[in-house]
C-alpha cells in the first residue's frame, strides 16, 4: 500500500490549491450558499473544464483522465478545504455508481458528458428514513410496457434539485436495480430542502410514473451499490480531512494573533494542547482518509472495514475541529460574519451525509463478525 | 568515492559472502565486521565507518538479513552512547569506547534523570567538583535502565551553580563499577521492577572522561536524547537468527535477552490491542453494541496510529522534510493504550478485578490495566508531548520560564525530603 503521494500527484495539489484559493474564496462562497439553486453553472462549468475536476477517475475511454481515488481524493480534499460550492461530490459519486453499474456502452453513453463536465450528475439513495443500506430502499421499479417507470420517493439526494442526471437505486420485480433519470423528466417532482450547510445542497425527489433506463442488469445492483457507498465512504472522508485541516490552520493563525492578559492566547498551555490534540486528530483522520482512497486503487482484503473507518474518523475528526474552531475564537466565533461557522456547518452537515460516526463503526465490525 | 544503491549491495554482499560464518564467536565476528567498514557505515571513516549516507543504510540491512549476519551491538544504550561520543568525544575516547560498544563487550547506562528532576532534565543537581587530579561526583539518579548490569555511564551533572541552568552542566563518562557507585532497583505499580535509582557517593573520575567541555553538557546531553528519539521507533531488538543454529546466534540471543529481561510487560503497557478481537469473540462481547462501539473505536486509534506512523517513515525514506505526522507517535500510542485498556476492562467484566492465574489470559490482562499508564509517562509525559508538538510543530510561543537565565543556586526546587 502506498503511504505517500508521489511528486506529480503533489504538484497537482499544489495547482488545485492555488487555483480553488482564487476561484473559491470565502466571499464567493457566502455568495453562492445565499444563491437559489448553491451554485453557478457557469463558473463551475469555467472551472470543472479548467481543471478537469469530474474527469479524474473517470477511464480516459469514456473521455476522463484514467485516475484513480487516491487523485480523485485529492480533489476532494482541496475542495473541502476551499469549501468549494459545486456539485463536485455528487458528480464524481454518480460517475463511480455508473461506472459499477453500467454496462460498457451505458458507460460510453454517459461518462463523457460528466467528464466533459457538461453533465451535472448526483446518486439517489436514500429515501425519508434517512438511511443509506439497501434494507432501506422502497422506491419500486415496475416494467412498462419496452421500457421502465419508478414510483415513490427520494431524499437527502444532494444538488437532486439541479442536477442533470440521476441515477436512482431502485427496488424492482428482480430485487435491487440502478436507473437514470433526466432531471427534467415528465412526473419526477424536486424540492430542495433547507438545510443547515448551505454550501451544499440536498433534494427530495417524488418519482410519479417516471420512465427510467436501466443501468446494468435490473435486479443485479446489489453488489456495485455496496461499492458505490464504500467510494462515497472514502470519497467524502477525503473532503472533510480537507475541510477540517483549513479549520485546524485558520484557528491557530487566530491564535498566535489575539492578545488577552497581555501575550497571545497561543502562549497558554491550555490552548497548545488544545492545539496538539486538534493535529493529532486531523493527522489521523488523514491517514485513515488517504489509507482508504489508495485501498480502492490498489486494493485491500479489508476494503469495507477500511473505508468505514476513514468515514467514521473524519466524522469525529471534522466535527471536534470545529468545535474546537468556534471555542479558540470566542465569541467572534460564533458570529455570523466570522467564516468558521460555513466549516463548522459543513462538517456537521459532513458528519451525517451517508451515515454518521456511529453507522460506520458498527459497519467496520462487520469486518470481525463473530 | 560514489555510492549507489546497486554498487553498495553489491559490495555488501560480496563481503558478506566470503566473510559471514554462524560459527564465529560474537565478540569475534563482530570485530571483523569493525574492520570491514561494514558494522556502520555511516560513521567516518576514521572511525571503522565508510562516510556513507544514512539514506543507503537499509539497502545494507536488507542484506545482512538475507544472509542472516548478525550485525554491531545494538541492544540497550550503547548505540546512543557510541553515537555522542563519535560526536562529541577526544580521540582517546573513541578509541576506548567505540569499539568495544559496536562488539557488545561494553554495556552502558544514561544518568540523567533524577528524583529532583523528570521532564525538567536540565536542572540535575547531581555534583560534579573537581579535587585534586579527578572529579568527584556526589547524587542521584534515577529510572536508570540497565545500570544493574553496565559498565560505563552517561553521566549529566553539575559542575557550576552560579551559571544558569543550562550553561552549568557537564557530561561525564563514569565507571560503573565502584564501590561508591549503588545500584537499587525500583518496583512500579504493576510490580516489576524495570529500573533502577543510582546513589553516588564520592565516586571519581578521571578528566580525561569529560566529554566536550566544562559546561557544555547540555549540548551533549541533547545529541543522546535525539538519537534516543530517533531509534526509538526502529530499535531492533530481535535476534538474527531466531532459533537457528551457530554460536554468533547463540550469544547474540544472550546479549539482548539480558538487555531485554526487565520489560517482558512492554507489550501490556502498549494496551495488547492484538487480542482485543480474539477476547471479544471467547467472551461473546462482540455482540453487544455498546461495546461494538468502543472496540471500533480502539481499531479506529490504532489502525491510524500505525498509517500515520507508516506515512512519517515514508516520507523520511523519501528524504523530505519532516511533516507533522512524525512527531505525533508518542502521544497517540498513549490515547491507544488507554482505549485498549478501556476495552479490555468492558470486555472482561467482572474478571477485571482478578490477577495472576485468577485473571484473564492468565493475569496478562491484569497487566495490561495496571501498566498503561506508563505510556503516558516514559520517555516524556503527554503533556511534554503536546508542548513539544505545539511549539515545534505548530510554532507556538514556548512556555515561559523564570530559570534559565538567573544562576543555578537562586532557582526555586522542590522541598528536599
Amino acid at each position: 500500500m502506498k503511504f505517500g503521494f508521489s511528486g506529480e500527484q503533489e504538484e497537482f495539489r499544489t495547482v488545485l490549491r492555488r487555483f480553488l484559493t482564487d476561484r473559491s474564496p470565502t466571499t464567493e462562497v457566502r455568495k453562492l450558499m445565499e444563491s437559489p439553486d448553491g451554485w453557478d453553472r457557469a463558473g463551475w462549468r469555467a472551472l470543472n473544464t479548467e481543471l478537469g475536476l469530474t474527469a479524474v477517475h473517470v477511464p480516459e475511454a469514456h473521455g476522463g483522465q484514467g485516475f484513480g481515488y487516491s487523485e480523485l481524493g485529492i480533489v476532494l480534499e482541496e475542495a473541502g478545504r476551499a469549501l468549494l460550492c459545486a456539485p463536485l461530490l455528487a458528480t464524481a459519486l454518480a460517475a463511480s455508481a455508473i461506472m459499477n453499474a453500467g454496462t460498457e456502452d451505458e458507460q460510453a453513453a454517459l461518462l463523457p458528458g460528466i467528464a466533459a463536465g457538461d453533465t451535472v450528475a448526483t446518486l439517489a439513495v436514500a429515501e425519508d428514513g434517512g438511511g443509506w443500506d439497501a434494507a432501506d430502499v422502497s422506491l419500486t421499479a415496475t416494467r412498462s410496457g419496452d421500457g421502465w417507470r419508478l414510483d415513490g420517493g427520494k431524499s437527502y439526494v444532494l444538488d437532486g434539485a439541479t442536477a442533470d442526471l440521476i441515477v436512482v437505486l431502485a427496488r424492482g420485480p428482480q430485487g435491487l436495480s440502478f436507473f437514470t433519470v433526466a432531471g427534467n423528466a415528465p412526473g419526477l417532482a424536486r424540492r430542495a430542502l433547507k438545510t443547515i450547510d448551505t454550501t451544499r445542497r440536498l433534494a427530495r425527489l417524488t418519482f410519479a410514473g417516471v420512465a427510467a433506463t436501466p443501468l446494468g442488469t435490473p435486479g443485479s445492483a446489489a453488489e456495485p451499490f455496496a461499492r458505490t457507498m464504500l467510494q462515497a465512504a472514502a470519497m467524502l472522508a477525503n473532503e472533510m480531512v480537507g475541510g477540517a485541516e483549513r479549520l485546524r490552520e485558520d484557528s491557530l493563525a487566530y491564535a498566535k494573533m489575539r492578545y488577552q492578559f497581555g501575550r497571545p492566547i497561543a502562549s497558554f498551555q491550555s490552548l497548545k494542547h488544545k492545539a496538539a490534540d486538534m493535529l493529532v486528530g486531523v493527522e489521523l483522520a488523514k491517514a485513515a482518509a488517504y489509507y482508504a482512497a489508495a485501498a480502492l486503487d490498489e486494493g485491500d482484503d479489508d476494503l469495507a472495514m477500511v473505508c468505514h473507518l476513514a468515514k467514521a474518523s473524519a466524522s469525529e475528526a471534522y466535527l471536534q475541529t470545529a468545535i474546537h474552531a468556534v471555542q479558540i475564537h470566542g465569541g467572534i466565533g460564533f458570529t455570523w460574519d466570522n467564516d468558521t461557522q460555513l466549516w463548522f456547518k459543513r462538517a456537521k452537515g459532513s458528519e451525517v451525509l451517508f451515515g454518521d460516526a456511529h453507522a460506520h463503526r458498527d459497519a467496520m465490525m462487520r469486518n470481525w463478525a463473530a | 568515492m560514489e555510492f549507489t544503491e546497486e554498487s553498495v549491495r553489491a559490495a555488501v554482499r560480496t563481503w558478506l559472502e566470503a566473510n559471514w560464518n554462524p560459527d564465529y564467536g560474537l565478540v569475534e565476528w563482530r570485530n571483523k565486521l569493525i574492520d570491514s567498514g561494514w558494522g556502520v557505515p555511516h560513521w567516518p571513516s576514521r572511525w571503522y565507518g565508510q562516510d556513507m549516507p544514512t539514506g543507503l543504510l537499509p539497502v545494507i540491512d536488507e542484506e545482512f538479513q538475507r544472509i542472516g549476519a548478525v550485525g554491531v551491538a545494538t541492544a540497550g544504550i550503547r548505540r546512543l552512547a557510541a553515537a555522542t561520543i563519535l560526536e562529541h568525544g577526544t580521540d582517546l575516547q573513541k578509541e576506548k569506547f567505540l569499539r568495544r560498544s559496536l562488539t557488545g563487550e561494553d554495556t552502558w547506562c544514561q544518568l540523567f534523570s533524577e528524583p529532583g528532576s523528570g521532564s525538567d532534565v536540565a536542572a540535575a543537581t547531581t555534583r560534579a567538583d573537581f579535587k585534586g587530579n579527578r572529579w568527584v561526583i556526589n547524587g542521584q539518579k534515577v529510572w536508570t535502565s540497565s545500570a544493574h548490569h553496565a559498565d560505563w555511564g552517561l553521566l549529566l551533572a553539575r559542575t557550576d551553580w552560579d551559571a544558569p541552568k543550562h550553561k552549568g552542566l557537564s557530561y561525564f563518562i563514569m565507571d560503573m563499577r565502584q564501590p561508591a557507585v549503588q545500584v537499587h532497583q525500583i518496583r512500579q505499580m504493576n510490580g516489576h521492577a524495570s529500573f533502577n535509582q543510582v546513589f553516588i557517593t564520592d565516586a571519581e573520575i578521571p578528566p580525561e572522561h569529560l566529554v566536550s567541555e566544562v559546561g557544555k553538557g547540555w549540548a551533549v546531553t541533547t545529541t543522546t536524547l535525539m538519537h534516543e528519539r530517533r531509534s526509538a521507533d526502529g530499535l531492533r531488538n530481535d535476534s538474527t537468527g531466531y532459533d537457528r543454529p551457530g554460536r554468533c546466534y547463540a550469544e547474540e540471543r544472550t546479549e539482548i535477552a539480558t538487555v531485554q529481561e526487565p520489560y517482558k510487560w512492554y507489550p501490556q503497557r502498549r494496551g495488547r490491542v492484538d487480542l482485543v478481537i480474539q477476547r471479544a469473540k471467547e467472551t461473546g462481547k462482540i455482540d453487544d453494541p455498546v461495546v461494538r462501539q468502543e472496540i471500533a473505536k480502539l481499531m479506529i486509534l490504532s489502525k491510524t496510529a500505525e498509517w500515520t506512523a507508516r506515512r512519517a517513515r515514508v516520507a523520511q525514506a523519501a528524504g523530505k522534510p519532516p511533516g507533522p505526522e512524525g512527531s505525533l507517535g508518542k502521544l497517540v500510542l498513549s490515547h491507544v493504550a488507554r482505549a485498549a485498556a478501556r476495552v479490555h476492562t468492558q470486555l472482561s467484566g467482572a474478571d477485571a478485578l482478578l490477577a495472576g492465574e485468577d485473571g484473564p489470559m492468565e493475569g496478562v490482562i491484569a497487566e495490561v490495566l495496571v501498566s498503561v499508564p506508563a505510556i503516558s509517562l516514559a520517555g516524556g509525559t503527554d503533556e511534554i508531548q503536546r508542548n513539544i508538538i505545539s511549539e515545534r510543530v505548530l510554532g507556538m510561543p514556548k512556555e515561559p520560564n523564570s530559570d534559565a537565565t538567573k544562576p543555578f543556586r537562586d532557582v526555586p526546587r522542590s522541598a528536599s525530603r
